[in-house]
């Protein structure tokens, strides 16, 4: 079974993330920020990271630059799950080592083939 | 509704479009029809049957028919198809054509074009191979508005996310507010006609590769014969046709055959489309 930590501030989107992502035979794990996505990371890397961009203490594009640097950070797919939809953004996360991203409103069409994308189902 | 209009309505679709209304898609009828009958300054269902009994307004036909029609598509829909379109398919014929340079590509029943696109992205990514080629994708569909969409390339946030990959997205549309447009290098790459897979096919030309997914399903028996005859009739002796994973030609017509290993890839029984040396077939 595969590992997914999903990090969002939002209690009810990371609790509809998790539904749909354990429907599709995923062991999810729950982060509010970006600190505390890292604590996580740091005791046991996942293999997929569903991850909002704006977040207190440790935003989503600030905590996907500390991963990328960490000792086995390369590994985990990481997709992003976001409000903010424009070519910019998608682009700054492409550049920071982002694999897929998703612009919000999301469903569990989109979140399947995203992870199809990525070699995560 | 009354009996007698949904037999009607279920007459009128058959003829026009192939499609197969059984009586259990009554309530499908009555909520897809009813924005026409509004549309058109009618009651409801009752006026628009009467209406199309006396009058043959070619313009309310189209309306009813383009209604009831299923438009569901998404970018790389099932994705297996388009990799073997790219590792088997693309460098057989890169082989087979190499002295004339020229494939043509159809894509039937394309809805608002997403499958055309596809692979107009997967022929961007490969252009240095096909410098000097001529490639033509031409996309058709029995609705008149499925095509305007297509020619112009705009959809929603949603629909980009249904199969796009990220980086697909960012090399090939432009946004625009809330809408994503293809680029206009790629919307040269393909051609929208308004067609009708049930009518003479032969204006068309002749095609290498054919992409006839998810249409078969809509059609009772003879019609999916008609339809895959008429398709057969259009392609090069060595091309190749695609159906949807549900789909076959089995008990339907012999005059395609499956290529080996294959799952909904076919080939004219009378020719056949053989993967140049070297390429594996992928396992299906």
């Amino acid at each position: 079974m595969k590992s997914c930590l999903v990090v969002d501030d939002s209690r009810v989107v990371r609790k509809v993330a998790r539904k749909i992502l354990e429907e599709l035979d995923f062991a999810c794990t729950e982060a509010e920020d970006g600190r505390q996505a890292m604590e996580v990371c740091a005791s046991q890397m996942p293999d997929a990271i569903l991850l909002d961009w704006n977040m207190p203490v440790m935003t989503g594009i600030e905590f996907l630059r500390r991963l990328r640097k960490m000792n086995g950070g390369d590994a985990p797919k990481v997709v992003f799950c976001t409000t903010e939809n424009d070519l910019a953004h998608i682009q700054e996360a492409l550049s920071a080592g982002a694999n897929e991203y998703i612009m919000k409103p999301f469903d569990s069409d989109i979140i399947q083939t995203k992870f199809q994308q990525v070699g995560l189902l | 509704m009354r009996v007698e209009d949904f037999d009607m309505f279920a007459t009128l679709l058959k003829q026009r479009s192939g499609l197969v209304l059984t009586k259990d898609k009554a309530y499908l009828l009555e909520s897809r029809l009813m924005p026409v009958a509004r549309k058109w300054n009618m009651k409801g269902l009752e006026d628009l049957a009467a209406t199309v009994r006396t009058r043959k307004d070619e313009s309310l036909l189209r309306d009813i028919t383009e209604a009831m029609t299923t438009n569901e598509s998404s970018f790389f829909r099932d994705q297996k198809p388009f990799d073997i379109f790219q590792n088997l398919v693309l460098p057989t014929l890169l082989e087979t054509r190499a002295s004339r340079k020229h494939i043509r590509i159809w894509s039937a029943a394309c809805s608002s074009g997403q499958e055309a696109y596809s692979l107009a992205m997967l022929l961007s990514d490969n252009a240095a191979r096909l410098a000097g080629w001529r490639i033509e994708i031409i996309g058709t569909d029995i609705s008149a508005e499925m095509v305007e969409r297509a020619r112009a390339g705009v959809y929603s946030q949603f629909e980009v996310q249904r199969g796009l990959p990220i980086q697909h997205l960012v090399k090939h549309f432009k946004q625009n507010g809330d809408k994503w447009q293809i680029s206009q290098a790629l919307r040269q790459m393909v051609s929208f006609r308004e067609f009708n897979l049930l009518g003479d096919l032969s204006p068309l030309g002749q095609f290498d590769v054919v992409f006839c997914r998810n249409v078969l399903i809509y059609f009772d028996q003879p019609t999916k014969t008609k339809v895959l005859e008429g398709a057969a009739r259009q392609m090069a002796p060595d091309g190749v046709l695609y159906l949807g994973g549900a789909e076959t030609v089995l008990g339907l017509t012999d005059r395609f055959k499956s290529v080996e290993g294959q799952r909904g890839l076919y080939t004219p029984a009378a020719g056949g489309f053989v993967p140049a040396p070297g390429l594996k077939l992928v396992t299906a």
